[in-house]
């Protein structure tokens, strides 16, 4: 009961520090400790469900008028619930050191907790009813953060498109919870649990809900207003609505997908893993040819969201199938990269809201060198960058290393399809692997390393100790969940095993406690603390050894670049012509790339022009096509409007008939 | 079990060691054969570790907007490719780390010195070092996809990913003729071609800036750090040399601790770099390097070639 409490009293808090704020201006002071505070007390509750595996259940008289409103917190909304409550945790100690002048606070403040509790109240929610409110009340108040700058016309865009997305998500979740409910209409979820529907709903039900998560999540095609959406929000939000939102996404489908559905088919596996692939893939294409900062963490938040997709998929493959080791190791891969992926993209947009703080500038290409000006951020932001490029011995590569030994183990799949389908997700994997190296080397080549190439870029320093103790808690992270993914995932062990009957061994049937197995020991094994502890040594009798035998003699003196340094920062390559190799490879088929250059005539002084066109295939098809016809429709239904009152009871005598028809056939 | 032990870890150190001292030797050795063949005289095959000494003891000269990565990153580097070699069963395969890591890791560990490779490359703020960074990654999107195909496929083929596992399936079926491995042999060889910087990916003799890839990116390093640069890249092409002798040539590779088998072991890795070096060199000579924009076709080539693996892999177990 106390846990109760503890729970109430943090919901409570950010209810409270919301309303305050919005009352009074002298209030806003108070909205980020408050938000830590009921963080710290939510998380360390959903920690202590997680870690003993009791879970609390309660009703309030509230809500839909037979079941009134279920709350639940068992150990998959505890896992989540982790991820969240440290995202948020983070983004508020951030938030403490924000200029109030500068970074526009003041609409961004009351809505910071409502968007926290909103999220936790998704997880908390045992009925349809509970789990839509809350899921409103998310999309809204995130909404309500993307237009915090609404003078700003591309905000204002990406408001709308938001707006718009999660409206179609919010309906296309309430058909899958109706289909689920039955004809019978039982919301509260153990009734969900207690009987499965039809196939043919739930195909449905799948369906609706990948339409409903994944336009959340940022899933291919759905994918839009994500990169124009979470860009626009004030930075600490952003890293809250990339790092965290689409958790509560991913959440939802887990929650449909592998509780309330029931036993899984296996062809429920085929569109999350074709559709989580193809979103890893495009979403990095994406990412590597922008230029803004924002921007590219925003489309590499799509290829997380694809990825996890992928390794929710192979865990429903192997769990049909029966093959409960597999199905374990997809899920634990699936789930570690929730967490891993929660921390390096808060860590990183934290980066790039200090960086955009301390430059005004987004744009990579204004950038450069804030290595020298901002050591501190260029540190974390680093650590970030290689963790997010699945590099050893962080911990990107931990989740990246569970989803590849998954994959391996596809050749046990007995359907055709499904191993057809297997390999070509594997490449696709490994492709968007290597293709995220480029992308953060490309990103953090031009903003952090290199010359300055703008006033602002040269005169930026590092942001307040919050917001640095905020970066740095992530990016220790990160380095901590990379040594010790073999025990975190012990941790969810529990949880994996509930939805999958099956774990990964233990973390001492390997050679070390820190060894992360698959399967069992002689067949995968990999240990990143050795493997750091052994680039460690090697490194440092490197230095030792170097050191001895060399003279240790440094001089600075002008780059050498080839004989012919120029002192002017423009001739450093930039994130353009970085990303230029790689749009000729990938971009003339993903984005019918074209270069064309006007030449002027000899003697002419204009200057020549480079210019690239791409074409986003996907915004074409998907959205101004249907937008169009949309248009049209309406202009042609729009005479409607204007008919005689004679005319309009013949319509509706005939839509009558036509409903009585229906229903005639029907029963 | 002490005396074990202390074979084990001499074993493991000779393994790093030889993959140490091996990289200048089979750079030696691929120079000089291309020389001869080119009727040139060339230079002694002891000139890698020549070069070597001589860098280290020369100063360094730093850039003045080199920044600490720029200073630290051939270290780690120079780590990084060390501690992958250190994986590679080259010459026995019960060696005593070889459990820390599989062949996921060690495709990203080589990932992990090239992506600092490529962000060192870009520190100085020289227009060179991005086109060497530029290139390098976007030959490593094809090349470094394609490398993990193929390491799949040998999992699925041997039924582990750790590498002394796939190294001993080797060994117990070497004629075991399979249409996944045939086509990841292939795919390997180019993808090993591309990861060292040889013709014709890159040229690892050429200092013309429209041809540059690797040595673009390591411009404006000087002295011991270049010096640790130039030994990381030998021991890149050893790596890999090694991977592909003890995967598709795995005879002589030592099974048990006994010091015969070892030394026949040391014996057999050496001839195998060496053969191969010779064997690169040869090609070489017969073969321009490729413009740059077509390199990509040559390793979606190879990427495909390694998809293709992969999926028979699935169906012709």
């Amino acid at each position: 009961m106390p846990v109760f409490y503890a729970l109430g009293a943090a919901l409570g808090a950010l209810a409270v520090a919301a309303g305050l704020a919005t009352l009074t201006r002298a209030a806003l002071i108070l909205v980020y400790p408050l938000t830590i505070l009921a963080a710290l007390v939510l998380g360390a509750v959903d920690l202590q469900v997680l870690l003993t595996g009791d879970g609390l259940t309660g009703s309030l008289p509230i809500g839909l008028p037979t079941i009134g409103l279920r709350l639940r917190l068992d150990s998959l909304s505890a896992f989540f619930g982790v991820v969240i409550n440290g995202g948020v945790l983070a983004a508020a100690v951030y938030g403490l050191g924000l200029d109030r002048d500068k970074d526009l606070t003041q609409r961004v403040e009351p809505l910071f907790p409502i968007f926290a509790a909103a999220m936790n109240l998704v997880l908390l929610a045992d009925d349809a009813y509970g789990f839509l409110f809350a899921w409103e009340l998310m999309s809204l108040s995130s909404w309500a953060l993307v237009v915090a700058r609404h003078t700003d016309p591309e905000s204002r865009r990406a408001s709308h498109l938001y707006l718009v997305m999660a409206a179609i998500g919010t309906t296309a979740l309430l058909f899958a919870f109706g289909g689920l409910a039955g004809p019978a209409g039982g919301y509260a979820f153990d009734t969900i649990r207690a009987h499965a529907p039809p196939p043919v709903v739930v195909a449905l039900v799948l369906a609706a809900a990948l339409i409903g998560c994944g336009s959340k999540g940022g899933l291919v095609p759905l994918h839009a207003w994500l990169p124009l959406a979470h860009p626009a929000a004030p930075s600490h939000v952003s890293a809250l609505m990339s790092g965290v939102m689409t958790k509560v996404a991913i959440y939802g489908f887990v929650r449909i997908a592998f509780d309330l559905l029931g036993p899984p088919a296996w062809w429920w596996a085929l569109p999350p893993i074709m559709l989580g692939a193809i979103t890893a893939v495009l979403g990095l294409l994406y990412a590597v040819l922008d230029r803004d900062l924002k921007r590219v963490l925003a489309y590499s938040t799509i290829e997380n969201v694809g990825v996890i997709f992928v390794a929710l998929g192979l865990a429903l493959a192997f769990r049909a199938n029966g093959f409960a080791q597999g199905a374990a190791v997809a899920l634990t891969a699936a789930l570690l990269h929730v967490l891993n992926h929660s921390w390096f993209k808060s860590l990183l947009f934290l980066g790039a809201g200090a960086v955009l703080h301390a430059t005004g500038r987004r744009d990579l290409d204004g950038l450069g060198g804030l290595i020298r000006t901002m050591p501190r951020t260029a540190i974390f932001f680093l650590v970030g960058a290689l963790a997010i490029s699945a590099l050893p011995p962080l911990n990107g590569f931990v989740s990246e290393w569970l989803l590849f030994q998954s994959v391996l183990a596809g050749p046990i799949l007995p359907e055709a399809s499904l191993r057809f389908a297997v390999p070509a997700i594997g490449a696709m994997l490994a492709l968007a692997a290597a293709l995220a190296a480029a992308c953060f080397v490309r990103v953090y080549g031009t903003a952090f390393l290199g010359r300055p190439r703008s006033v602002e870029a040269a005169r930026a320093h590092d942001g307040p100790l919050s917001q640095q103790i905020a970066m740095g808690a992530l990016a220790l992270l990160c380095i901590l969940g990379g040594l010790l993914g073999a025990p975190l995932a012990a941790v969810i062990a529990p949880l994996v095993r509930t939805f999958t009957a099956g774990a990964l061994p233990a973390p001492g049937s390997g050679p070390t406690p820190f060894s992360l197995v698959a399967f069992d020991s002689a067949r995968s094994v990999y240990d990143a603390a050795i493997i750091a502890l052994f680039v460690a040594i090697a490194s440092l009798v490197t230095l030792v050894v170097v050191h001895r035998l060399s003279e240790r003699r440094t001089r600075r003196g002008p780059a050498w670049d080839c004989g012919f340094p120029d002192p002017s920062p423009s001739t450093q390559y930039t994130a353009s012509s970085f990303a230029q190799p790689l749009r000729r490879v990938y971009g003339a088929v993903a984005f019918a790339a074209r270069e064309t250059v006007t030449m002027p005539p000899p003697g002419d002084l204009a200057a020549a022009r480079l210019e690239v066109t791409l074409v986003d295939h996907l915004w074409r098809v998907f959205y101004a096509a249907p937008g169009r016809a949309i248009l049209r429709l309406a202009e042609r239904l729009n005479a409607l409007q204007f008919l005689s009152i004679r005319r309009y009871l013949v319509l509706m005598f005939a839509a009558l008939v036509i409903l009585l028809f229906i229903t005639a056939v029907t029963t | 079990m002490t005396r074990n032990l202390v074979v084990q870890f001499l074993a493991q150190g000779a393994q790093m060691l030889l993959v140490l001292l091996l990289g200048p030797l089979a750079v030696g050795v691929t120079r000089r054969v291309k020389a001869r063949l080119m009727r040139r005289q060339g230079a002694p095959l002891l000139q890698g570790y020549l070069d070597i000494a001589k860098l280290l003891r020369k100063e360094s000269v730093l850039a003045e907007s080199a920044s600490w990565l720029f200073r630290s990153a051939p270290y780690l580097i120079f780590a990084l490719t060390w501690v992958a070699a250190a994986l590679v069963p080259s010459f026995a395969s019960g060696l005593m780390f070889n459990w820390a890591a599989d062949v996921v890791a060690l495709v990203a560990l080589l990932g992990a010195a090239r992506a600092l490779l490529a962000l060192a490359g870009m520190d100085v703020g020289t227009s060179f070092g991005g086109i060497g960074s530029s290139r390098e990654m976007m030959i490593a999107t094809l090349a470094e996809p394609a490398m993990m195909l193929i390491v799949l496929t040998l999992a699925i083929a041997a039924g582990t990913t750790r590498l002394p596992g796939v190294a001993d399936f080797f060994i117990s079926e070497p004629l075991a003729v399979r249409v996944s491995l045939a086509l990841s042999l292939g795919a390997l060889v180019i993808v090993a071609l591309a990861e060292n910087a040889r013709i014709p990916v890159d040229n690892p003799v050429t200092h013309l800036e429209l041809t540059m890839v690797h040595e673009a990116m390591v411009l404006e390093y000087s002295g011991p750090d270049l010096a640790l640069v130039e030994l990381g890249a030998a021991m890149r092409l050893t790596v890999l040399a090694g991977l592909w002798a003890s995967l598709f040539a795995p005879w002589g590779i030592a099974t048990t601790a006994s010091g015969t088998a070892l030394a026949i072991g040391l014996a057999a890795c050496a001839a195998k770099v060496t053969v191969l070096g010779t064997l690169v060199a040869g090609g070489e000579v017969f073969m321009a390097k490729l413009r740059l924009f077509r390199v990509p076709e040559l390793l979606a080539g190879s990427f495909l070639v390694a998809v293709l693996a992969v999926t028979s892999s699935f169906f012709l177990a």
